[in-house]
Parts: C-alpha cells; sequence; structure tokens
C-alpha cells in the first residue's frame, strides 16, 4: 500500500512566549524522494512559517542539520522519509540548550573546540619564501580520516560522558586535536596536551562509542579519543621518567 | 517575557535506559563486577590453602556446590561477553599502518583471540586438563 502523507512531529519552544517546550504534529504529503528536511521545509513552507531550524548545503556537508529523528541523532539531509514509519518525531540535539524549536546554543561546543587549537602549530619558523612543507601520501593517511569532520555535533548528542558531564571537552574537539597531533607538520602536541591530557579530556571518555555509530561522516572519533589516550599516557611517563627528553 | 535557551535536564540514573547502545555498555561494564568477584573467590582460595589441607578441601567444596558452580557459570559467560565485546573495539585504539596501508581491523581483533587461545592452551598445558 503506497503511502499518501506521513506525520511529523517536531518539537516547539518559543522562549519569548513558551515556559515549557511542546509537540506540533504536521501532515504532510510522501514523497518516496523526500528527506527529512524536505519535509521539514515542506512545513516551513506551506505550513507554519514559525518552525524554526538550521539547515544549509542539502547534503551532509555543512552539518548544519543535525536533530534528533525518533531519539537518534540524524543529520536531516541524510534521512529519507522512506526509511521511518508514518510517524516521525524530530527534536533538537540532545544535551544542548534549545535556543527555539530545533535550533540549539552551541556555544559550549565552539570554545572546547577553540581551546583544543585545532590548526597546524608550526614552530619552524621555516620562511613562507622556502616554499610548501610538503607530506607524502603516506604522511596524510595517518590523518586524513579525521578531516573529515563536519562540527555537525551528533557526536555530542550522542555521548552520555558528556551529557552528565558539564567539562568534557567531547568527541568532536579532541578528535580534531588528534588530528592535528599526528600531522606531520606540527609542532603543537605539548600546547594542546595540557587540554587534551587534563581531566576534562581524553580520561574522561569512557569509550561508550555511540559517537562513531551515528558519525554521518565516518570519522571514528571513539578511535581517535583511544588513541589519544595512549599517546597521553606515553609522554606522561616519558615525562616523569625522562625528564630531560624533549617531549 | 523571554525564558532564554531551555536547558533539559539529563537523568543520572536512568540515561542509559534511553538507547540500546547505552544499554549494552552498561551490561559490559556490570560484567567487570563478576569478574571482580571470581577474583575475590581465587584469592580467597588461596588465603584457605595457607591455612591447611582441609580449609581448602572445604573451599574446593563450596566452589563445587551448586551455588559455587552457578557462580563460576555465571562468572565465565562475564568474562566471555567482556573480552569478545572488548576484543572487537581494540582496534579502535590500535591503528598500524605500513605506508598507506593500514592493517585491517579484523587483523587486530584476530591477534587478540588468537593471543587469548594460546595462553589458554599454555594453562591447560600447565594443570594438565
Amino acid at each position: 500500500m503506497s503511502r499518501e502523507t506521513i506525520e511529523l512531529v517536531v518539537f516547539r519552544y518559543n522562549p519569548e512566549t513558551d515556559c515549557e517546550p511542546a509537540y506540533q504534529r504536521y501532515q504532510i504529503p510522501y514523497h518516496h524522494d523526500w528527506l527529512v528536511l524536505d519535509a521539514l521545509n515542506y512545513v516551513k513552507d506551506h505550513l507554519d512559517r514559525s518552525l524554526s531550524y538550521r539547515w544549509s548545503c542539502h547534503m551532509a556537508v555543512c552539518g548544519s542539520c543535525g536533530m534528533m529523528i525518533n531519539g537518534e541523532p540524524t543529520l536531516t539531509c541524510k534521512a529519507f522519509v522512506r526509511d521511518y514509519a508514518d510517524s516521525i518525531r524530530i527534536e533538537p540535539l540532545a544535551n544542548f540548550p534549545v535556543e527555539r524549536d530545533l535550533i540549539v546554543n552551541q556555544d559550549d561546543f565552539m570554545s572546547k573546540l577553540a581551546s583544543v587549537k585545532p590548526y597546524i602549530i608550526d614552530t619552524d619558523d621555516v620562511p613562507l619564501s622556502e616554499g610548501e612543507e610538503l607530506q607524502t601520501p603516506a604522511e596524510l593517511a595517518v590523518f586524513d580520516q579525521y578531516t573529515g569532520c563536519i562540527n555537525c555535533l551528533l557526536c555530542y548528542s550522542a555521548c552520555p560522558q558528556y551529557s552528565l558531564s558539564a567539562d568534557f571537552i567531547g568527541p568532536a574537539a579532541l578528535t580534531l586535536a588528534h588530528r592535528y597531533n599526528i600531522d606531520s607538520r606540527d609542532d603543537g602536541f605539548r600546547q594542546r596536551e595540557e587540554r587534551v591530557g587534563s581531566d576534562d579530556g581524553v580520561w574522561q571518555c569512557s569509550f561508550v562509542g555511540a559517537c562513531s555509530e551515528v558519525c554521518p561522516k565516518g570519522v571514528d572519533p571513539a578511535a581517535a579519543i583511544q588513541q589519544g589516550k595512549i599517546t597521553s599516557a606515553a609522554h606522561y611517563f616519558k615525562k616523569h621518567l625522562m625528564p630531560w627528553s624533549d617531549s | 517575557m523571554n525564558t532564554g535557551p531551555l536547558v533539559r535536564q539529563i537523568s543520572r540514573r536512568q540515561w542509559w535506559l534511553g538507547a540500546s547502545r547505552y544499554r549494552r555498555y552498561m551490561v559490559r561494564e556490570l560484567t567487570s563486577l563478576f569478574i571482580g568477584a571470581f577474583a575475590f573467590a581465587l584469592i580467597v582460595g588461596l588465603w584457605r590453602l595457607s591455612q591447611g589441607a582441609q580449609a581448602f578441601s572445604a573451599w574446593l567444596d563450596a566452589m563445587h556446590s551448586p551455588a559455587g558452580l552457578a557462580f563460576n557459570g555465571i562468572a565465565l559467560a562475564a568474562a566471555l561477553y567482556h573480552s569478545v565485546t572488548w576484543f572487537n573495539v581494540a582496534p579502535k585504539a590500535i591503528s598500524v599502518r605500513i605506508g598507506t596501508f593500514k592493517l585491517p581491523d579484523s587483523i587486530i581483533s584476530g591477534a587478540h583471540y588468537a593471543g587469548w587461545l594460546l595462553v589458554s592452551i599454555l594453562v591447560l598445558y600447565l594443570v594438565r586438563v
């Protein structure tokens, strides 16, 4: 039997008028090739212009449209309505304060991301006139997987440690710290380690692995964090057992 | 009126009931208790051995009782579950590369299983079962 309509059950919250959130139901046409994002856009364009949510690229690149679909952190531009039952529940990403409707406040992540210095720190002082700092395919392969992170925050939404501990730096930021630590052009490990190896860093991760299960880009943050623990432990022992060492 | 951003509270006791992946994680963690209890029972056995043959025999009898056998069975099942789930996620922590080639996860996990098998054979040889 072909479906003609589907129901969206959408989390609504307006801080200017609401003390509590509520769920609003919308009946919309069913299209086999529609994404959940298309369904939301239909609501916005035809039924309720007040509905607020973030989206941009519509192709799993910008990382803006992450939401909870039936309780699962998901990019709405990567989820087809045909893969769900006739009623789809859409909520803002878990573990973040809700600004309005499906829009969450990302300030906490942004400050934590900045705190791990997710950029190449080059202390060699080689002048630009000497040309590019070349990298072999093998050196690129070491960190290439982790460059796929689009900061969509699905991993934070899935991480129980982040939900229980406000100080935890969290999966994506720790993954990006690891990505730069293992880049052959980077010299910033010691600068990042102060933060990454702290009580708020990799050691708070209890390895539930949910981050990697929900990651839409196959980045595998759980792997980056576990490898970060090994690097951090090695650094700790080297620092205490070989204090004359450079690292 | 502006109530500002809405903070949704998380239950510190019941968060793990929310998704099957959290429940699987809690089961994995819970198995540690049975492994710890089994280790404690072994230490008690050593302590009873130090008290003489009669005391050790009583400990052996306790281990062979229906309750002792049930405890050992549960501890074995917990140890197997813990080991298998742990070996299966080991490739996340261990990344071995030779140039651009990354050693497949199955090889990393397989090496753990092979090590487990070798140690088991060694232990069985030592106790001559």
